[in-house]
């Protein structure tokens, strides 16, 4: 390095702990050796984070929060903004992609029991960065002021009316009005680019936090650092830079393929990502035929409505709903298996896990459907599923045959 | 009704409506023949036939006029073949000759703006819908249609694709319903279907007119992150050797 550039590091350095915070987070921060596929989707959360931040923010500057006006100006943000139809379609594939990849994200935990001790904090903050992002995808479908849009909204913050005694008040209060308009479309604008997201960079931050104070788990779910050579390093850890740099660079220019070929070839995917009916401005005179929310809300919403109502209200729905998202919290407490991979644990928890994984797909399936007896049956049915993978785990975790942990992890 | 009711309404329609939705029976829609997607002489026509025949009562109050470029016209093509309106500029957008308010006199509803009506319905829906319009006294414009029931459009492409009637006939227990022309148009059925591809085609480039050169950007930027792929994947192998 040259000696001017030692200098300036130097003099950094004596006002700012520049050096031993690359040593800390990136240099001789020691990942597992053995992370595997799972292991991308973090740091891809990450990117497509900034990626949404960034697009956002050139949107913003052309959007107009109006509800006379909103609709027109994505329209003029795709025909006549220079560069606007790219970042639109950037910024509306970004939102399904972040759930694809935090979706992937969460299953992997899963899979190999991320969420166990010491790892119960990070769980809970990336359980709440979920949650913050449920809003922020909530919100900002509001702000194209379609049909869908507007009756998406209309449906769910109806869900909060039929709370009792204070849901009539409360659905007012989320909307600013008595139906969905031209406030309730402000109030998710302010929330949407300035509110949600500083939360989301704060909770991100802290994810970050707890995850280098414990460190990574690894497909074989044991802690490296148990094993560590004469300078205190773990022996199955590599450093993060630039090792696990470089090979993130890979997943993240195989995620740029396909999330390019999204964008420049099919960014309605079909309706899944931008659904037809959004291309009918919002009328609150007029009720779409069949109303659904964008797919990654979807298995929440087969639960909703396969929960019957109970005196004419939808208040037990709401509630399983409510518990289908919140069970997460409770995972690290549930689970009392003595192993934490699913490399090592007996065919009782792998049989849940994959039940599981079927219902969470059929209810999202489900979900983006219209109900009809039969499929409400088989909703019922999944729900049913959903809900024992979570309460029958403290028993099946407990009484499955594990098989014994090795010592040290098992492949690089 | 007080809000509370209104609210209850509201509620009640979002668990009966889907419902609804089932009841319906679904119309059969032709399939689009996407082959002549990207071709600009079918555009072009789509797009004359658009402004003469369309732009009379909707809009496409997103559209401009000088986006016909993407399509291969330029400003003196657009200004002959194209009915600029005579205050209009090249940069105007597509705005109907009717105001709202007389259309919605005229018609019942304001006819909605076609800008992104592809992207709503769909290129079948269009094409299916475009060729389905028959006579029937009993509506106030005198015509209706088997893809859009009681619109409130009257058929103002009868002058090319004629006049059909429906007929239902009885097969078996079960009614099937045919369109049957009563009096031809000066186009021929094979012509006017060709017409409507045009149409079709012209109102599908019009939802999202950024579609044709969004394609070939795509292929730029695949290729380059191919390319990097390459180098990174090299760079990773490189730096990974000394893990063993």
């Amino acid at each position: 390095m040259s000696h001017l550039a030692t200098k300036l590091i130097a003099w950094i350095d004596e006002r700012f702990p520049l050096i031993s915070t690359w040593k800390e987070h990136l240099s001789e921060y020691y990942a597992p050796r053995n992370f595997n596929f799972w292991y991308f989707f973090g740091g891809l959360a990450l990117l497509v984070l900034v990626i949404q931040f960034v697009s956002g923010i050139f949107l913003t500057m052309n959007y107009k929060p109006d509800a006379a006006q909103a609709f027109a100006s994505v329209e003029y943000i795709m025909r006549d903004v220079q560069g606007g139809w790219v970042l639109r379609y950037i910024h509306s594939t970004g939102a399904s992609m972040f759930f694809v990849v935090i979706y992937l994200h969460m299953f992997r935990s899963l899979m190999y029991g991320s969420y166990r001790k010491p790892r119960e904090l990070l769980w809970i903050i990336g359980m709440v960065i979920y949650l913050a992002l449920m809003a922020e995808a909530f919100m900002g479908y509001l702000l194209p002021w379609g049909q869908m849009s507007y009756w998406g909204a209309q449906v769910i913050v109806n869900l909060f009316s039929s709370v009792p005694y204070i849901g009539h008040d409360l659905a007012i209060l989320i909307r600013g009005d008595y139906v969905v308009s031209d406030s309730t479309l402000n109030r998710f604008f302010a929330l949407h680019v300035i509110a949600v997201p500083l939360l989301l960079i704060g909770i991100v931050f802290l994810h970050i936090v707890a995850l280098h104070a414990v460190g990574s788990n690894n497909p074989d779910g044991i802690e490296i650092k148990k094993h560590k050579d004469a300078n205190g390093h773990p022996l199955d850890g590599i450093p993060f830079f630039p090792y696990m740099v470089v090979k993130d660079a890979v997943a993240t220019v195989v995620f740029l393929i396909v999330f390019c070929s999204i964008i420049f070839f099919a960014p309605e995917i079909n309706g899944y990502f931008l659904e037809a009916n959004n291309f009918v401005p919002g009328n609150p005179m007029k009720t779409p035929e069949h109303i659904a929310p964008v797919w990654y809300f979807t298995p929440y919403y087969a639960i909703l409505r396969a929960i019957p109502p109970l005196f004419g209200s939808q208040f037990p729905g709401v509630v399983a709903m409510g518990v289908a998202t919140m069970i997460f919290f409770a995972l690290p407490w549930l689970d009392r298996g003595r192993v934490k991979s699913i490399r090592y644990r007996g065919p009782i928890y792998k049989t849940f896990l994959a039940a599981f994984v079927v219902s969470f797909i059929g209810l999202g399936w489900l979900g983006l459907l219209p109900s009809t007896p039969t499929y409400t049956v088989i909703a019922r049915v999944l729900s049913v599923v959903y809900f024992a993978f979570f309460f029958l785990m403290p028993w099946y975790t407990k009484i499955d045959k594990c098989k014994p942990e090795p010592d040290r992890v098992t492949s690089t | 009704m007080n809000a509370i009711n209104k609210l209850r309404v509201l509620v009640l329609l979002w668990i009966v409506v889907p419902t609804l939705a089932i009841a319906n029976t679904e119309i059969h829609l032709d399939k689009f023949p996407v082959t002549l997607e990207k071709d600009n002489a079918s555009l072009q026509r789509g797009a004359k036939l658009f402004t003469d025949k369309c732009l009379a009562c909707h809009s496409a109050t997103y559209m401009r006029y000088s986006r016909l470029h993407d399509i291969g016209m330029n400003d003196a093509q657009v200004k002959k073949e194209i009915a600029v309106p005579e205050d209009g500029q090249i940069y105007s957008k597509m705005q109907s000759a009717m105001d709202a308010n007389s259309a919605k006199l005229a018609y019942g509803v304001v006819p909605p703006d076609l800008s992104v009506i592809a992207r709503a319905r769909g290129a079948d829906w269009l094409y299916t819908y475009l060729r389905t319009f028959y006579v029937d006294a009993s509506r106030a414009s005198g015509w209706n249609n088997t893809t859009f029931p009681n619109v409130g459009m009257p058929f103002v492409m009868s002058d090319l694709q004629g006049e059909q009637v429906l007929e239902v006939e009885k097969h078996e227990g079960h009614e099937v319903k045919k369109l049957v022309m009563k009096t031809p148009g000066s186009m021929t059925p094979a012509q006017y279907d060709s017409a409507m591809v045009d149409l079709t085609n012209y109102l599908v480039f019009m939802g999202d007119p950024g579609e044709k050169n969004r394609h070939q950007y795509g292929y730029i930027v695949l290729g380059f992150l191919l390319l990097l792929l390459a180098l990174v994947y090299a760079l990773k192998q490189e730096i990974w050797k000394d893990i063993k």
